[in-house]
């Protein structure tokens, strides 16, 4: 076991704490103290929920002292990106418009399946406004800042999120993913983080961005505690209209199982261009570490790419409509500039976007007739500098914040279940797409577990705090 | 389209009661211009008349 609460897994944490070897509480004052230490330069939390978080964990010890069961994530610290609804506080999605919210009067739904299962929760985390980002960037709360770089992105939108999982502040923290915002962030702070099935995990009670779009999971440093909190998230919820009803299905007891007879593949084609090396040998390791040799070409992924994006725009200008016409000074410029730009885009385009997806969909699960995985890249490129705006790729400058997430939007245009693992490159990390088949995470975390096994996935210490 | 892109934004702020103050066109408008181009990148797609909306599935 590691030596600290704050350096030890979930995991490690919820053993401990079950076993009386350590308690809820000093495993909550750990990260707390780890918070306060390191937050003033990571900029990964909007709020600290401390009262709540030592309320909850003197419960958890009461409760072990009283010989009653807790969950498989007793005592274990975490955090969520400031779109998920924390009794008491305002839902503010990154914004200074949700600020004027009133308080939420009940905890999201993940939230409270978390602290079903023992977990803690310590606060919320910074993020792009309204999730319309992929830099970590904000300019009403500052920049979340790279915990092995603090002067370089750490993604967005989930950027607290990234950095407070890769700064090691909490062990797991919750993020959302419309179109890569838990896979870039994942990439560029060195996390595994876990997007799952579209209908999968429940929304309620999240700030919603694009509900056709829209994914909450897990991002966490070791995969068994991303499928510990993936397991304790599952399970039908009525407040979710998109949320299956489909019984749990867990996990953590398959994560050892063999992975020698999935049959693996590399996407090719649009998912091997506008790469920086740095990415092709992330992939590179991954493939060779799993002995996957074929290539696979995702039909028509730049298309699904564009009717990602008009898709995006479109639906997330209808839900800021009003706010655009009462409050438009209140939002990021850049932000409103964007959504004043889809509310003008014509309904015929993302009525076929809409029908292309369908199509797509189905070309794409043809692939996984002949494969049970396949490899992309997570982002581009390692973590860019805080405020870059291009960076010139194959002789070309290109503009950083819509490139960043140009391999991630095709796979969840369909709603495809995929960890986002870290390869711990020198000097920064970057992450690889594991994509499995609709409601196949335990696939995407097998082959996840193994690489970490391996040695070839794992979360890099923090290097910059 | 793009030789009118002004024209239009303008008209469609107009007729959806959006704000555009002048500071903020060339930016709406790059905007608009790049969603324009991936839209004809979806348009140019041929699908089939019976083609069904995937707004909201599940597998």
């Amino acid at each position: 076991m590691s030596e600290t609460p704050a350096s030890m897994s979930a995991a490690e944490i919820a053993h401990a704490v079950k076993n009386r070897k350590l308690t809820a509480l000093a495993a909550t004052e750990a990260a707390l103290s780890r918070i306060a230490a390191h937050d003033k330069v990571l900029n990964a939390f909007t709020d600290v929920t401390a009262d709540r978080a030592r309320a909850k964990a003197g419960a958890i010890d009461a409760a072990i002292v009283a010989g009653k069961s807790v969950g498989p994530l007793a005592g274990v610290p975490f955090a969520v990106k400031n779109l998920f609804d924390v009794q008491g506080l305002a839902t503010r999605a990154g914004s200074k418009i949700n600020r004027d919210l009133p308080p939420s009067p009940r905890d999201a739904t993940l939230i409270e399946r978390m602290e079903a299962a023992g977990a803690v929760l310590v606060g919320a985390l910074n993020m792009g406004e309204y999730a319309y980002d992929f830099t970590g960037e904000n300019v009403h709360d500052g920049p979340s800042r790279n915990p092995h770089d603090p002067t370089r992105m750490t993604g967005g939108s989930s950027g607290g999120s990234g950095s407070a999982v890769g700064g090691a502040l909490v062990p797991i923290a919750l993020g959302s993913d419309t179109n890569g915002s838990i896979r870039v962030p994942s990439s560029f702070c060195g996390t595994f983080g876990l997007k799952p099935t579209y209908g999968r995990l429940s929304r309620a009670r999240s700030f919603p961005f694009v509900a056709s779009l829209d994914h909450l999971g897990p991002l966490a440093r070791s995969v068994k505690d991303l499928a510990l909190a993936y397991d304790a998230m599952q399970g039908p919820d009525a407040d979710d209209p998109a949320c299956i009803v489909q019984s749990i299905e867990p996990t953590v007891p398959l994560l050892a199982n063999d992975v020698g007879r999935l049959r693996v593949a590399i996407a090719g084609g649009y998912f091997q261009q506008n790469l920086f090396p740095e990415a092709v040998e992330a992939v590179a390791r991954v493939a060779k570490a799993l002995g996957a040799t074929q290539t696979v070409e995702l039909p028509e992924a730049a298309r699904a790419r564009a009717a990602a994006y008009i898709i995006t725009t479109t639906e997330g200008a209808a839900l800021h409509l009003d706010r655009l016409r009462k409050r438009p000074n209140d939002f990021d410029p850049a932000v409103r500039d964007r959504l004043i730009a889809g509310a003008m885009v014509p309904a015929v385009y993302v009525d076929k976007a809409q029908k292309f997806r369908r199509w797509y969909r189905a070309k794409v699960l043809e692939l996984f007739q002949s494969v049970d995985v396949i490899l992309a890249p997570a982002t581009p490129c390692t973590a860019p500098k805080l405020g870059q705006v291009s960076f010139t790729l194959d002789g070309v400058e290109l503009p950083v914040r819509p490139n960043i997430g140009i391999h991630t939007q095709p796979i969840s245009f369909i709603g495809l279940p995929v960890v986002a693992v870290p390869v711990p490159l020198e000097p920064l990390p970057i992450g690889v797409q594991i994509i499995a088949a609709p409601w196949r995470e335990d696939i995407a975390l097998r082959v996840a577990y193994a690489l970490e096994q391996m040695g070839v996935a794992a979360a890099p210490p923090p290097r910059g705090i | 389209m793009t030789d009118h892109l002004d024209d239009y934004m303008n008209a469609a702020a107009r007729a959806m009661a959006l704000p555009l103050e002048d500071a903020w066109r060339p930016a709406v408008r790059a905007n608009l211009d790049v969603s324009l181009r991936l839209a004809r990148l979806v348009d140019d797609f041929p699908l089939p008349d019976d083609a069904a909306s995937a707004a909201v599935y599940s597998t």
